[in-house]
């Protein structure tokens, strides 16, 4: 408890965005609570409402309520956000560990093939695979994850080349250790600070790469409500109902920001360098 | 002498590493070696004379271009996956610089116990009890098991770290200038230990160095490298006056000590070592030896016996062997 203390008063910062992001947390889980109307029920009669007590951030074309849309689409873009982060983030590292670690032929396919994802525009590369695969938000997730785990798979191989020939690795290949516990022992957790910060830092552009995706019609289909889709679809309103963007393009805004700061905030905790 | 037990033998093991415009970078050149049980042989030579590379090849970390490298009667230079694993068991190594030989994020007790439970020796639950044995082993107090590596001094790691490469039993413990990165205060209880050690396991020990001083001090044999190649072997308690090779000799010309007579000259051999990626025709020591001659800049000395575990390679000696013929 004393420890804890102490490193709540070393870390300020730090615990003012991760009780923010875990505030942005609950808010989604508890979203079916909160929010105060269904977000698929239309109702044509009060459409394009103005936010007033009743609809706190007005509704859309059909009648939603869009401070339930709101809630309901920021769950939806963070578990995506989410899980885009943790596929690139596993299927990067191991990637990179083996490609650092092995060298040679191993190495030569896995770099290649991330020189191939790297040469094309991210955003243009997962626009043709989410075409090619149909437009939905698992498509959009798997269209991203495609074109972002070579980063990860980078940076996890500069790391694993900086430690694959200090002595104590060669120290556990002569004691006779079997490969995957040298990777697992000794390769991850040189990695593995370096690589959770760069993917906390990554949440919120890829909850931005996905709303992009959405909004250009290769995400989220409706009548699902999907922060970048909802920007799309309150485009045609701008000049009459400027809410219909204004509040979904907001609630993107917070939630990357937090989690932006969340990152490097993080940074400065696990970086020992820095002590 | 005749019953001394073979343990380790390296034949004609050569190592070249590509290098850039196709040329190749001679590290080792035709290396023969003996190590045998209970016995110490010091690999003594300057920086870059292949010492490393020779080391790497003995502990499988590196495969020769050429040659054989027998432990135990099995050709070891060519083994992979769960063979190569195996025979690890019989030589281990202490590294020379305690600071990076550990992983840091690994407590004491686990880092001796790596090797045995690799192996299967122990039980996980046997690692507490067989840390502290081998703490105690190389005098230092049980207790340290549960510290981190960063929270003992460079003599107590570099102790740490034989009680590793001794905590599985192995044949042969390979020295890599495992006092160099210490205080000379520390150096010689390191050494005393390892002497120690090495009477009671009836190990092999491979030290390399490059301090001839020490070199005399502790080994029963010294090859000194020059340039990739074995210029002479003999045993320890010769070289300080019967080193006969002409670089050994300006070896022992540049040792310090506090007896000597700082008045004098101190000899030092003249110019640089010629780069290995463009060895000379014929002695490696050519260039900068005093005493060359002809043949030294056409062909390359062999290795002959000169005496009992004495070998020298160099023409002065080859000349007068065939004069006495």
């Amino acid at each position: 408890m004393e420890k804890f203390k102490t490193f709540i008063k070393k870390n300020k910062l730090f615990m003012l965005f991760a009780s923010l992001a875990l505030l942005i947390v609950l808010v989604a889980l508890l979203t079916p609570i909160i929010a105060p109307y269904d977000p698929y029920a239309a109702d044509l009669t009060g459409a394009l409402q103005k936010p007033s007590a009743e609809h706190w951030f007005g509704t859309d074309k059909l009648g939603r309520d869009i401070f339930s849309r709101v809630l309901y689409g920021s769950r939806i873009s963070m578990a995506s956000a989410f899980t885009v982060v943790v596929i690139i983030l596993v299927f990067g590292s191991l990637m990179g560990i083996l490609s650092g670690y092995f060298g040679g032929w191993v190495d030569a396919v896995i770099m290649r093939m991330s020189d191939m994802m790297i040469a094309f525009p991210g955003m243009v590369l997962a626009i043709a695979v989410a075409g090619i695969l149909g437009a939905s938000i698992k498509n959009a997730i798997i269209a991203i994850s495609i074109v972002s785990w070579t980063k990860y798979a980078r940076m996890a191989r500069s790391l694993v080349l900086k430690v694959r020939h200090v002595d104590y690795v060669s120290a556990a290949v002569v004691t006779g250790s079997r490969v995957p516990y040298i990777l697992r022992k000794y390769m991850l957790p040189n990695i593995l600070p370096t690589m959770v910060i760069t993917a906390a830092t990554d949440i919120g552009g890829m909850m931005l790469e996905l709303a992009g995706l959405s909004f250009l019609g290769f995400g989220a289909q409706p009548p699902m409500p999907e922060l970048g889709y909802m920007l799309n679809e309150g485009r045609a309103w701008m000049q009459h109902a400027p809410w219909l963007m204004i509040f979904p393009g907001l609630a993107i805004l917070v939630i990357v920001v937090i989690f932006n700061l969340l990152g490097d905030s993080l940074r400065d905790v696990l970086d020992v360098r820095q002590e | 002498m005749s019953e001394r037990e073979l343990v380790l033998s390296v034949k004609n093991v050569t190592r070249r590493f590509p290098a850039s415009g196709g040329r190749f970078l001679l590290a080792n050149n035709n290396i023969n070696l003996e190590l045998y049980r209970g016995e110490t042989l010091c690999i003594v030579g300057e920086s870059g004379c292949g010492k490393s590379t020779l080391m790497r090849m003995l502990l499988s970390l590196d495969t020769p271009s050429e040659g054989e490298i027998i432990c135990l009667g099995q050709n070891i230079a060519h083994l992979k996956g769960e063979a190569l694993r195996q025979h690890r068991r019989h030589i281990q190594m202490v590294f020379q610089d305690p600071a990076h030989a550990f992983n840091p994020k690994m407590k004491i007790k686990d880092i001796l116990c790596e090797p045995l439970l690799n192996f299967g020796m122990i039980k996980k639950s046997e690692v507490d009890t067989r840390a502290r044995q081998l703490l105690e082993m190389v005098e230092l107090p049980g207790d340290f098991a549960d510290r981190y590596p960063h929270n003992m001094s460079g003599g107590q790691r570099q102790r740490v770290g034989i009680a590793r490469a001794l905590a599985i039993e192995p044949d042969i413990v390979m020295c890599d200038e495992a006092t160099s990165a210490l205080d000379v205060s520390v150096q010689k209880t390191i050494i005393e230990l390892l002497v120690k050690l090495q009477k009671e396991h009836n190990i092999a020990i491979g030290f390399i160095c490059h301090d001839i001083a020490l070199v005399s001090q502790m080994s029963h044999r010294a090859a000194v490298m020059y340039l990739g190649n074995i210029v002479e072997i003999l045993p320890s308690d010769r070289i300080k006056d019967g080193a006969m090779h002409p670089y050994t000799k300006a070896l022992l010309g540049a040792i310090f000590d506090l007896n000597m007579d700082f008045s004098k000259k101190i000899d030092s051999i003249e110019s640089e070592i010629p780069s290995p990626l463009d060895v000379p025709v014929g002695c490696p020591f050519q260039d900068r030896c005093d005493q060359c001659m002809e043949i030294c800049k056409k062909e390359n000395p062999q290795l002959i016996k000169m005496a009992d575990g004495h070998e020298v390679a160099c023409h002065l000696y080859t000349q007068t062997r065939k004069e006495d013929k």
